[in-house]
């Protein structure tokens, strides 16, 4: 156990436990070992994931040798996917690893049942048609669905699945969540026993800066009908003027940093309004504790939090003395606990009603809940049966536009939506012509005057007509060959993995519509279609 | 990968380009597989450090059995056992004990390293490999690509240098956030988290009560005694939270990392150099930001050298009195702002000319009367040209780009002439 926490230790520092316990309960289905596939499975087996099974007819050739790492010299001629399979399991000993020696397409027809024992399935170098079917299937068993393709100096990567809830979205730009224009009767007393203006400099440079922004506001408010300053600059400048020795005080240089949040504070973001509003919060006797919790938040901030989330808890370093600090800490989780009884009761009650009071909900499932309540987050991705018949090819349309006018767009945006069109076409492609476009280099001219037919016709049937695709992407797509090259395969491989283990953990957030990853800008960009 | 029709081009990687890897740690193994199977034929990879079971998820290149052993060399056999005809040559040892000339027999240089202090000698010896023109354009013939990737958890960049074109890493150390420190009086009166009490632990109660030892990150001995101080001080404050693994994050400056963001910097980094090396695609513009934490975000940041870089720039501009001496000159260099720090002892050298070296002997009895010679003299008349100093305190050289100007005193009689 030891020894499992030193090999995970620089992970457990960001998943936690609970998420390590979650990629350890995981079944990955990997279908195709090439390098892409390989390669995002190599990530996912070091990061302890329960078991995988690789999903590959094909015989390792002096091709695979050359880019591929998962497969060596003494598997010439034999299974790919024993090879991996075997290869893998070397890097960690803790995951189970097995394989099956069949095409995806014809255990897609055979045995279709077969995906449903999989936490996930990551699909790579698979075509349009046979991902439609897949899709259906994990749908259908609810089994979480990754797509990742290689192809040239291009890559794609997207998710596939009807739902998934995120308590721990983490984001990048979370606001301390101090309340100090909104003090509690606790927090207020507190701060009522201070006196800014203490006449003991060694005191004065040492209060804690949240109670230096309630004061100076309660002060403002005071000559100024109960209101607060207009703006920021007027607010830092009533700050400055309590302030005494400006080398010293960095109590003051924390209070002018975080001015801002007393009339700006964090507020309900569009994303939890939608998770509140969301027809999943009017629960019953089937809905999953995330929708139960939330149904519950909702009646909490209809009645004590007064249209705020619970309290956090957690406050940042401020420079002070430590028994004002102490003290104050413990005020707001003492705080925070309260929001946390109060909910879990609205939980009790919300349970009750729904017949399922036999099986309640840990208070430690309600507690992070609670503490990560301002960010939570809801995916649902649309079907790719419905991004294939879609037309909404105006957004497509709209960023092609864009590109030949490249003054206006950052040159990071070039090509990506191109890609996108192409990599379908080059699908169509294949279904017509049997191979895929520059595979013989005598017709690659031919090739890319098909290629690009194929692709205008695309866009014009997702209604995007009239947007020319960038003639130089049309043959570097031809030129590609469908090759699969190692390094693309990592990225793409990379990203795939990545995003596996966004899903397992429920932490942080995937990626929202489809990655186009393009290597000859090194630049990748999400697009909606 | 098999590169249609190119097969002469795939002979030229694997016979006559020289890659060098600093760093085979989490990057490091990454990289050396991706140039491995990207057709490299002659990889060496340099890294001081051995193996600990903490680099398990994420760098395959090691097993349980390597703990213990250096990384530079496991990791060369094992890629040399997977994929024939690659020759990997390990360097078990710190950067700094290479002699420059070691540096300078590679092509392309590829960092995979954690720290600011590494990538900036590595740049400092690369920039001083840069000889500018009299024009103040770079000699292409000089320019060594330096290609630099970083990650942390979810976060990632990779970035390619030109010195003397695009920004060298000193130009752009503006990119790196400021390290956290702690104020003393916050660790030493008033703690209030259990990192200052960690750290006052560590930085201060060590040094007091285990006088003559010096403290190793990797002593468990150590780090148990760092935690049990923690711990004390923690209850005497009444703050909780103290854990062996957060003392270890602290006193470590533990970052955590993951193999998915490693294998997409260094896949970028790899890229890159193929395209350093046979021009197959454009090259990346110029600085990867990689963000894995909210979907997934990829782009690029253009931006330009700094003209005044003390690194990498034709050099730092400095006007002197046209009179003034080669003495005078080292006196108002030591005076300059700009140097402070950088300076005690400068040599100074012109187009490979020797002005004032001050070691060894030999050479500073020969130099020394250059010293009440009129600098300008000496830069043959030019009114103004690129001097290059080297010092002890410098890792590289210092370019400094004198500009003769009239100067407001009347001519000094000891230095007219020499012109």
């Amino acid at each position: 156990m030891a020894q499992r926490n030193n090999k995970y230790d620089r992970q457990l520092r960001i998943w936690g436990e609970h998420g390590q316990t979650a990629l350890e309960r995981a079944r990955v289905c990997v279908l195709n070992c090439g390098p892409t596939g390989s390669e995002a499975l190599k990530n996912l087996v070091l990061g302890g994931i329960g078991s995988f099974t690789i999903v590959d007819a094909s015989e390792v050739s002096v091709s695979d040798l050359g880019n591929n790492y998962l497969v060596d010299w003494e598997s010439m001629g034999q299974s790919k996917a024993k090879s991996v399979c075997a290869l893998l399991q070397e890097l960690n000993e803790s995951v189970v690893a097995k394989f099956v020696e069949e095409s995806p397409e014809a255990l897609l027809k055979s045995n279709p049942t077969f995906f449903a024992q999989f936490t996930l399935v990551i699909a790579t170098q698979m075509t349009e048609t046979h991902l439609l079917k897949l899709e259906e299937i994990c749908r259908q068993h609810n089994v979480m669905l990754v797509i990742a393709r290689s192809y040239g100096l291009a890559g794609l990567v997207r998710i596939s699945v009807r739902e998934h809830v995120i308590i721990e979205s983490k984001p990048d730009n979370r606001v301390e969540d101090l309340r100090l224009h909104i003090p509690w009767p606790e927090l207020q007393s507190y701060v009522d026993e201070f006196d800014i203006d203490t006449p003991d400099n060694n005191i004065h440079k040492h209060i804690p800066f949240a109670i230096l922004l309630i004061k100076i506001a309660e002060d403002w408010k005071k000559a100024h009908g109960g209101k607060l300053p207009a703006n920021v600059r007027l607010f830092k400048e009533a700050i400055t003027a309590r302030r005494r020795v400006v080398e010293e005080e960095d109590n003051y240089t924390e209070a002018l940093k975080s001015a801002y949040i007393m009339l700006f504070p964090p507020g309900i973001s569009s994303q939890l309004r939608a998770v509140l509003e969301d027809k999943a919060a009017e629960v019953e006797a089937s809905s999953s504790d995330f929708w139960i919790m939330v149904a519950a938040l909702k009646q909490f901030m209809a009645n004590e939090g007064q249209g705020e989330p619970p309290l956090d808890g957690a406050i940042p370093d401020m420079h002070s003395f430590t028994d004002y600090y102490i003290k104050l800490q413990k005020i707001y989780q003492a705080r925070a606990e309260a929001d946390v009884t109060a909910v879990e009761g609205y939980v009790a009650r919300i349970l009750k009603r729904i017949g399922r009071d036999s099986s309640p909900i840990p208070r430690s499932t309600i507690k992070l809940f609670c503490k990560n309540s301002r960010n939570l987050r809801v995916l649902r991705c649309k079907m790719l049966s419905d991004e294939y018949s879609s037309r909404s090819g105006s957004e497509l349309q709209r960023l092609l536009a864009a590109e030949e006018s490249r003054f206006f767009f950052e040159q990071f945006l070039c090509s990506h939506p191109a890609l996108y069109i192409l990599l379908r076409a080059v699908d169509h492609f294949a279904a017509t012509y049997n191979r895929f476009p520059g595979a013989f280099d005598g017709e690659i001219e031919e090739d890319v005057s098909r290629l690009k037919s194929l692709a205008v016709g695309l866009l014009n049937d997702m209604g995007g007509g009239g947007a020319s695709l960038p003639e130089d992407v049309v043959s570097e797509v031809c030129r590609f060959g469908a090759s699969e090259i190692h390094c693309v395969a990592s990225i793409v491989g990379g990203i795939a993995s990545q995003e596996c283990i966004k899903l397992l953990t429920r932490q942080f957030t995937p990626i929202q519509g489809t990655l186009i990853y393009n290597a000859m800008s090194a630049t990748s960009l999400v697009l909606n279609v | 990968m098999i590169l249609k029709k190119r097969k002469k081009l795939l002979e030229s990687l694997q016979n006559d380009f020289r890659v060098l890897v600093i760093g085979a740690g989490g990057l490091g193994c990454e990289l050396l597989k991706d140039l491995a199977l990207s057709g490299f034929g002659l990889i060496h990879v340099i890294d001081m450090d051995t193996i600990d079971v903490s680099n398990l998820n994420r760098q395959f290149l090691f097993r349980i059995q390597d703990v213990g052993k250096p990384k530079a060399e496991v990791a060369a056999a094992r890629v040399m056992q997977r994929v024939k005809g690659v020759t990997v040559v390990p360097h078990f040892c710190r950067i700094e004990e290479k002699d420059v000339s070691f540096y300078q027999d590679f092509q392309i240089i590829v960092l995979g390293l954690d720290s600011i202090e590494a990538r900036s000698y590595i740049n400092s010896v690369v920039c001083g490999f840069l000889v500018y023109e009299e024009d103040g354009s770079p000699d292409m013939t000089t320019i060594k690509p330096l290609v630099d990737g970083g990650t942390e958890g979810f976060r990632g960049h990779a970035r390619v240098i030109y010195p003397g074109l695009t920004p060298c890493f000193h130009c752009s150390l503006w990119l790196f956030p400021p390290q956290v420190t702690f104020p003393l009086c916050t660790l030493a009166e008033t703690p209030r988290s259990p990192a200052h009490c960690i750290e006052y632990a560590h930085l201060i109660q060590w040094g007091q009560e285990r006088q003559g030892e010096t403290f190793d990150a990797d002593n468990p001995e150590h780090m148990k005694w760092i935690y049990d101080q923690a711990l004390k001080r923690g209850a005497q404050f009444n703050i909780s939270g103290i854990t062996y693994s957060l003392t270890q994050g602290v006193v470590k400056n533990i970052v955590p990392a993951i193999a998915s963001t490693n294998a997409i910097v260094a896949a970028t980094c790899a890229l890159e150099i193929l395209k350093i090396a046979t021009m197959f695609s454009t090259g990346m513009d110029v600085y990867m930001q990689y963000t894995g934490t909210e979907g997934i975000y990829m782009r690029t940041v253009p931006h330009d050298k700094d003209p005044n870089c003390t690194m990498c720039s034709a050099g730092v501009p400095v006007d002197v009195d046209n009179t003034i001496t080669l003495q005078k000159f080292i006196d108002q260099l030591l005076k300059d702002s700009r140097f402070k720090l950088k300076l005690s002892k400068p040599s100074v050298s012109y187009h490979g000319t020797n002005l004032y070296m001050q070691a060894p002997p030999v050479l500073e009895e020969m130099t020394r009367p250059n010293l009440q010679l009129p600098l300008l003299g000496l830069m043959d008349g030019n009114t103004s040209g690129v001097l290059n100093i080297n010092d002890r305190r410098l890792t590289g050289v210092l370019r400094v780009r004198v500009t003769f100007k009239e100067g407001p005193d009347s001519v000094d009689m000891d230095t007219v002439g020499g012109v």
